[in-house]
């Protein structure tokens, strides 16, 4: 097989053509869609999701799923802006600006680790647990805020900056800060020990503790990232935005991670999941979101496309995963 | 030589409980002990809560949730999970009221609803069952995607339900309300069905072992996908129920609802992997969540505290649950 044919075979593959096509066929109707400034809002769309995604994607590839990132990033948003908001004071100086983004990756890891600790500790699906912290970070964000919206004058604008002014090109440092999470999360998940053992325990949970991998370690570990990402996600949402709201900020964010990482081809079986896969289901989200206003459809029939392309891509999995049982047979036989 | 020949039978089991205590540590009795102790606690905060009508005019609002998680609990039960009924009552309830809004006469309009909730179940076990497709991740995407339609069909607005539809909560029989009524009865149906007959007992089987029991002969791809069916059924009725209590349809009624339907589920101690719960478990923890949700209501406790203790409350559920079911067994 040449490398081409490869290529050409891979999953990701289909979906960059997807996307190609896509684009080619909006342009067609609308050409302003294929301008420079459109594939700025397309990018400026994504890094939130794209940054969430790559959690989602180690917890799915685990063959777990973690339904409550909407509300740690709105907790770990809140908690960064009700210190800006109260000038909170660290050893005795002022904040710095950059303060929130540690802070709220700490917090977003410690709530992930409140999922996993669950999980591990009491041998409980995640699903049902994170159902529960769902509600219960929700709740806290309303708890610590009293509340009340943090508002765009307690921002600090060079958080806010990060949005909007850029190093290179043109392009926002969130976009760089998105694609440096992915590559990051590229280097953890395909060349360090721990990375290859999320994928080990995702296709074999049974088989996993019998290598020597500890399965809860791993488990914590991954519930934690994903934490840490929502809270990394949280504190460029106070950047992107300008504000912290306690009942919209986060909500129904899981639902378009979870529709960008099964249409990147992560497997809900586990094991199986790529972050070029999962970077371009974020793109092409991106893509059909910035393609709505244009072609006069409503905003409000988006959460309808996130479901239909939840449903698709599942369908999609399934027909990969006959073929490649159909071609390991034909092999056998 | 006939205790040699009990002998390792008895040295294999533990040995047997008095009925006294196995009946104790059922999680049933858990639900309903705190259930007296919920109306106790209740009853000192407030003299409301020893008011029999009073309690049932709060059940009301919680009685459409209630409905469909008697049948959800008979899904968990089958070892699948179902998180789209919420969204399928707000999108059938939107289609009921756009059909009627555009002029169809109401009880076709209502037909035209709970078809619409049949087919949204149908979905779902075309998915689940048809393309075998883990049902977590697929209810998770219908979630989405029926709240989302009902999003396109209703916009932002809020449809209008002619003024003599209005009130179904307003109906009593015998000093009930009717939505009180029909959960009592669908309960008790239900009840024997899932108890009492051999339908009910392939589900069981099914949620213990699925393989075995396709091995056994019980055809549990239909019985799963009638299940699937029902839920959407059924959530066609409560979303419809909804809509005449309100008066009006928004695409957001019901929001969260899954949360407090799989709630009430593992209250009344499902077992969230399947094989195990009962049918009076959920009734019981209906009664429950209700006490619960309305002694802090009455206690103001903010709406966000609310969430905090539906959430933590289900995490303490199931930890329960899967503690009580491991000691009793294995």
């Amino acid at each position: 097989m040449t490398t081409l044919r490869k290529i050409f075979l891979r999953r990701e593959a289909g979906i960059a053509v997807m996307i190609v096509l896509f684009c080619l066929a909006v342009g067609a109707v609308k050409p302003q869609f294929l301008t420079l400034d459109q594939l700025r809002i397309i990018l400026l769309l994504t890094p939130l999701v794209m940054i969430g995604a790559m959690g989602q994607m180690l917890v799915i590839v685990a063959r777990h799923v973690d339904l409550s990132i909407g509300s740690m990033l709105g907790v770990s948003a809140m908690v960064s802006g009700m210190l800006y908001r109260y000038d909170a004071t660290w050893f005795g100086v002022d904040m710095p600006w950059w303060g929130g983004i540690p802070i709220s990756i700490v917090v977003g890891a410690l709530l992930g680790l409140g999922n996993g600790l669950l999980i591990t500790l009491f041998r409980l699906p995640a699903i049902i647990v994170t159902l529960g912290t769902l509600s219960l970070y929700r709740g806290l964000t309303f708890i610590i805020s009293n509340a009340k919206q943090i508002d765009r004058q307690w921002i600090p604008s060079e958080l806010k900056g990060l949005a909007q002014t850029s190093p290179i090109m043109g392009i926002p440092w969130i976009i760089f800060i998105a694609f440096g999470v992915a590559l990051a999360t590229y280097f953890f998940a395909m060349h360090t020990r721990v990375g290859r053992q999320i994928f080990a325990l995702g296709s074999n949970p049974v088989a996993a503790p019998l290598r020597g991998i500890k399965v809860n370690q791993v488990t914590l570990l991954v519930f934690a990232i994903s934490g840490a990402l929502s809270g990394l996600a949280g504190i460029l949402y106070a950047s992107r935005w300008g504000f912290v709201n306690p009942s919209n900020t986060g909500s129904g964010f899981e639902f378009q991670v979870i529709a960008a990482v099964v249409i990147g081809g992560a497997s809900i079986n586990g094991g199986v999941g790529t972050v070029l896969g999962t970077v371009l289901g974020v793109l092409l989200l991106g893509c059909v979101s910035a393609a709505l206003p244009l072609l006069g459809i409503p905003g409000t029939s988006q959460a309808a496309i996130y479901g239909a392309v939840i449903l698709i891509a599942l369908v999609i999995d399934r027909s990969v995963r006959q073929q490649g049982i159909a071609s390991l047979k034909r092999a056998r036989a | 030589m006939s205790t040699t020949k009990t002998a390792p039978a008895q040295a294999d089991s533990s040995p047997v409980r008095p009925r006294w205590q196995t009946l104790l540590i059922r999680p049933e009795t858990m639900t309903f002990m705190l259930l007296v102790v919920g109306v106790f606690g209740g009853s000192v905060l407030s003299p409301f809560f020893l008011d029999l009508s009073y309690i049932l005019r709060s059940f009301t609002l919680y009685s459409e949730l209630a409905i469909v998680a008697l049948v959800l609990t008979m899904v968990i039960i089958a070892g699948e999970i179902d998180l789209s009924p919420a969204a399928n009552m707000a999108l059938s309830a939107c289609i009921f009221a756009w059909a009627q809004a555009s002029g169809v006469p109401i009880p076709l309009a209502i037909v035209i609803g709970l078809l619409s909730g049949l087919a949204m179940g149908a979905l779902n076990a075309f998915l689940v069952i048809g393309l075998q497709l883990p049902s977590i991740i697929v209810t998770i995407g219908t979630l989405t995607l029926f709240r989302g339609l009902a999003q396109v069909l209703a916009g932002d607005k809020s449809i209008r339900v002619p003024e003599w539809f209005i009130g179904v909560d307003k109906i009593m029989l015998a000093g009930i309300p009717l939505p009180v009524v029909l959960f009592i009865v669908l309960a008790i149906g239900l009840g024997i069905v899932l108890g009492g007959t051999i339908f009910g007992r392939n589900i069981y089987q099914i949620g213990t072992n699925e393989v075995a029991a396709r091995h056994a002969g019980i055809r549990s791809a239909r019985i799963k996908s009638s299940l699937f069916l029902l839920v959407g059924l059924v959530a066609s009725v409560a979303g419809i129920m909804t809509a005449s209590r309100l008066g009006s349809v928004r695409y957001d009624i019901a929001a969260g609802g899954e949360l407090q339907m799989v709630l009430m589920a593992m209250l009344g101690g499902t077992y969230i992997f399947g094989g195990r719960g009962t049918i009076l478990g959920t009734f019981l923890a209906a009664w429950l969540l209700v006490i619960v949700s309305t002694g802090m209501i009455v206690a103001n406790v903010l709406p966000a505290v609310q969430l905090v203790v539906l959430g933590g409350l289900l995490i303490v559920a199931i930890i329960a649950t899967n503690l009580i079911y491991s000691r009793t067994q294995r």
